[in-house]
């Protein structure tokens, strides 16, 4: 790759990317034990907690994102459940770091459960306002 | 209603006035020019002395009225500065200028604009200034109403705008009636507000008073621009002008802008054209459509991509980057930017504060500002000290076509055509950044509370067949930010009630133009001093407010949520405490209702922004305010 078309695609890559290629490169650098499923999750409960813990303050009510914080859902935003959690233990930004007495991993993954819930929008194709 | 600032305690004091006669009202050539005031004859002397016992005829008339007093050469003082409007909540300390405004100067240019709040005076202001780049009139107590006015002269003051506060004051302690003016009165009046503002003085007498005023306005206009302050004395507003005064109003000439010197701006642009990934900041770049116009020409000489903070380019310019382009850069060149550290550094605010670089070593770091010059000790004004390879105190709208012209005296076909490349790079990859946004406002499309890309989308609809302005706050990639005005361009201290006010000022400004101005409103903000809606309604102001009610404080509720997380026990039920604005919920509708706006909400269903945006749209059309109360995502 050239040093301009590098310096072009930093330049216009956002955050939420740049954070995102991140945890995919931790998570295979951390071999197969990050490959693993996340335990069972109770959507119910991971829906309130998503509110009640704060997670909606930044991400939005659907895990949408916003301002400060970047889309979660659906699908988690492609993280495998164990860098879910670790972004959520130790955040790479100003997020707040939930440990395990704040939020447990049984919580976490009512949570994830949660996430993986939300449909996929529609297609943008779709939305005459946004054509 | 109670309010210990109006003269509830001297009810004798607005039938005095009664008797006061009516000046004449004058008419004098608006404009900069020295203006000899007429002369005027001088009045009977009073007759003084014990007063007649209570029953016996009146012995001696004491002379109770006047043609001509001092306040009506204070107005032809401030028509002379080409002020368009005053703003005020009313106070009798300056009931002679006030009274000078409406008969003598007839209520023209300037022209009263009834506020409810001293705050909401100062923001009105500030929104218009940022207009229009040129002050307006504000009027208030010296004491009480200074008070309510000084966090949005604060406001002012971090935004660099002029605005222009002329303050009553009695300083004369023998001539205060007895009770409240005591308490209206100071000593050094502008004392409390000198920390954030740029000049301030306490005429004696009407020449000095003319000088002084001519001198604020000036101040106030050469760059950075800043708030000032005039003292206009209760004697000297209300007492006859003398017979041999020789009032004349000063000559105004403005202060061109400074620009940097040619051996520096020469060297700036070497660097920038021998540089490899080069990138511009552009802060407080510019403040007119020419300096959009001179920014365009500059960076597109270079094909340099620009890191836009304040709308300084059109939006959808091509070689517009995210603040990420900084981590590859060899030269960065910053115009008027307020946090060159910040830009340049990442703060994570955990448990301890950590700070790591976003640039790579060796960048050379280089810098033309004037943002600098009012800094002041007490209020912490400035950010973290950023060092430079080369920093140039001079204005950068000023200075930029000399750095184009210096550009182009360097370039070569070779430059040429490797900067052509470049911008081509960047203008493919801005357009995949746009469309990038463009699905991302997919998710929660159909969300209840409504999102915010949602509300973009909606609004963008209705308004961009109009000639708008506004709407920055929660503007997408689709509005179409094309020519200078039409961004709000406003900076604050970020005191929370300061924008709906500047919103009222900004929609003012733009009347005269026939633009449909955008507001995006906080319900926290709206809740300070909500009474500007009242003078929306009042003097028809046609503002567009779209509510963007979260129903908190929401950016508190994170923080507490941080001390929550960081000693180890969240807050969950307990996060709306102290900072949610439920139970009840603010019925913003009716409450705007309730001062003469059209008003519809609470909006929970996306589907019905539109229909309802259209309805408030056409009753701003015809020149009034509407508000539309929408129940929006946290953020």
């Amino acid at each position: 790759m050239s040093g301009v078309l590098r310096f072009v695609l930093a330049a216009t890559a956002g955050v939420l990317i740049l954070e995102h290629s991140s945890a995919v490169a931790q998570e295979r650098a951390a071999g197969p034990t990050l490959e693993a499923t996340a335990p069972a999750g109770n959507v119910d409960s991971g829906k309130k907690l998503f509110v009640s813990a704060g997670c909606a303050l930044c991400h939005n009510g659907e895990g949408q994102g916003g301002g400060p914080g970047p889309r979660l859902a659906p699908n988690p935003n492609m993280l495998a459940f164990k860098v879910f959690v670790q972004r959520v233990r130790v955040p790479v930004n100003s997020m707040p770091p939930y440990t395990t007495k704040v939020l447990s991993d049984q919580q976490l993954a009512d949570i994830y459960a949660f996430l993986q819930t939300i449909p996929r929008p529609p297609d943008v194709s779709t939305i005459p306002l946004l054509r | 209603m109670a309010n210990s600032k109006k003269d509830a305690d001297l009810p004798g004091r607005r039938g005095f006035l009664k008797g006061a006669a009516a000046g004449s009202i004058g008419t004098l050539a608006m404009g900069t020019g020295a203006i000899a005031a007429p002369q005027v004859a001088a009045p009977p002397a009073p007759k003084l002395g014990p007063g007649p016992p209570e029953g016996d005829p009146v012995a001696h008339v004491e002379v109770m009225t006047t043609e001509r007093p001092g306040s009506d050469f204070m107005v032809d003082v401030f028509k002379s500065l080409g002020f368009e409007y005053v703003a005020a909540n009313p106070g009798s300390s300056f009931r002679s200028l006030h009274e000078s405004f409406i008969n003598y100067g007839g209520n023209k240019a300037p022209e009263l604009l009834t506020c409810c709040h001293e705050e909401s005076s100062v923001g009105i202001a500030h929104g218009y200034a940022n207009v229009e780049g040129k002050p307006m009139l504000v009027m208030a107590h010296s004491t009480v109403g200074l008070q309510h006015a000084a966090m949005n002269i604060y406001n002012a003051w971090v935004g660099r705008v002029p605005v222009f506060l002329v303050l009553g004051n009695t300083l004369d302690a023998t001539m205060r009636r007895p009770g409240v003016e005591w308490r209206h009165s100071a000593q050094d009046a502008a004392a409390i507000v000198r920390d954030f503002t740029k000049w301030d003085d306490n005429p004696i007498s009407l020449p000095h008073f003319a000088e002084s005023a001519v001198r604020a306005y000036k101040i106030s206009m050469a760059l950075p621009r800043e708030p000032v302050v005039l003292v206009a004395d209760s004697e000297l507003q209300e007492k006859p002008v003398a017979k041999d005064a020789n009032l004349r109003i000063p000559k105004l000439a403005l202060d061109q802008p400074p620009w940097g010197d040619a051996g520096s701006v020469a060297e700036v642009a070497r660097l920038l054209i021998a540089a490899e990934n080069p990138v511009v900041i552009a802060g407080g770049a510019t403040r007119t459509q020419q300096g959009m116009e001179r920014l365009m020409a500059f960076v597109e000489a270079l094909q340099v991509p620009v890191v836009d903070q304040e709308n300084n380019l059109p939006s959808r310019h091509p070689l517009i980057v995210s603040r990420a382009a900084l981590r590859d850069a060899d030269v960065i060149l910053g115009l008027e930017v307020e946090d060159f550290w910040g830009m340049l550094h990442t703060v994570r605010d955990q448990l301890e504060r950590t700070t790591r670089s976003n640039t790579r070593p060796g960048v050379k770091v280089l810098n033309i500002s004037i943002a600098e010059s009012p800094l002041r000790t007490n209020y912490q004004d400035f950010q973290r000290y950023q060092e430079f390879d080369l920093s140039i105190t001079a204005d950068a709208e000023a200075t930029l076509p000399l750095l184009t012209e210096a550009v182009n005296r360097l370039l070569t076909a070779n430059h040429r055509t490797a900067f052509q490349n470049r911008g081509r790079m960047l203008a493919e990859a801005r357009l995949k950044a746009i469309e990038r946004e463009r699905v991302e406002a997919t998710y929660g499309w159909n969300s209840s509370p409504i999102s915010l890309a949602r509300i973009a989308a909606e609004v963008w609809a209705q308004v961009k067949n109009e000639d708008w302005a506004g709407g920055r706050e929660l503007a997408n990639f689709q509005w179409d930010y094309d020519k200078y005005y039409r961004a709000d361009h406003f900076r604050s201290a970020q005191g929370s009630g300061g924008r709906l006010p500047a919103a009222v000022g900004a929609a003012l400004a733009h009347r005269k133009h026939g633009r449909l101005y955008v507001n995006f409103q906080k319900d926290g903000d709206l809740m300070y001093a909500p009474g500007a809606l009242w003078t929306a309604a009042h003097h028809r102001i046609p503002l567009l407010s779209v509510m963007h009610n979260n129903r908190a404080y929401h950016q508190e509720v994170m923080h507490i949520q941080s001390m929550g997380n960081r000693r180890e026990r969240g807050i969950f039920d307990r996060a709306g405490i102290g900072t949610a604005i439920t139970e009840p919920n603010i019925d913003y509708a009716k409450m705007a209702q309730s001062m003469g706006l059209y008003a519809e909400g609470p909006i929970t269903n996306p589907n019905d922004l539109g229909p309802a945006l259209r309805r408030a749209i056409a009753v701003v059309k015809k020149g009034e305010p509407a508000l539309l109360d929408v129940v929006t995502q946290p953020r």
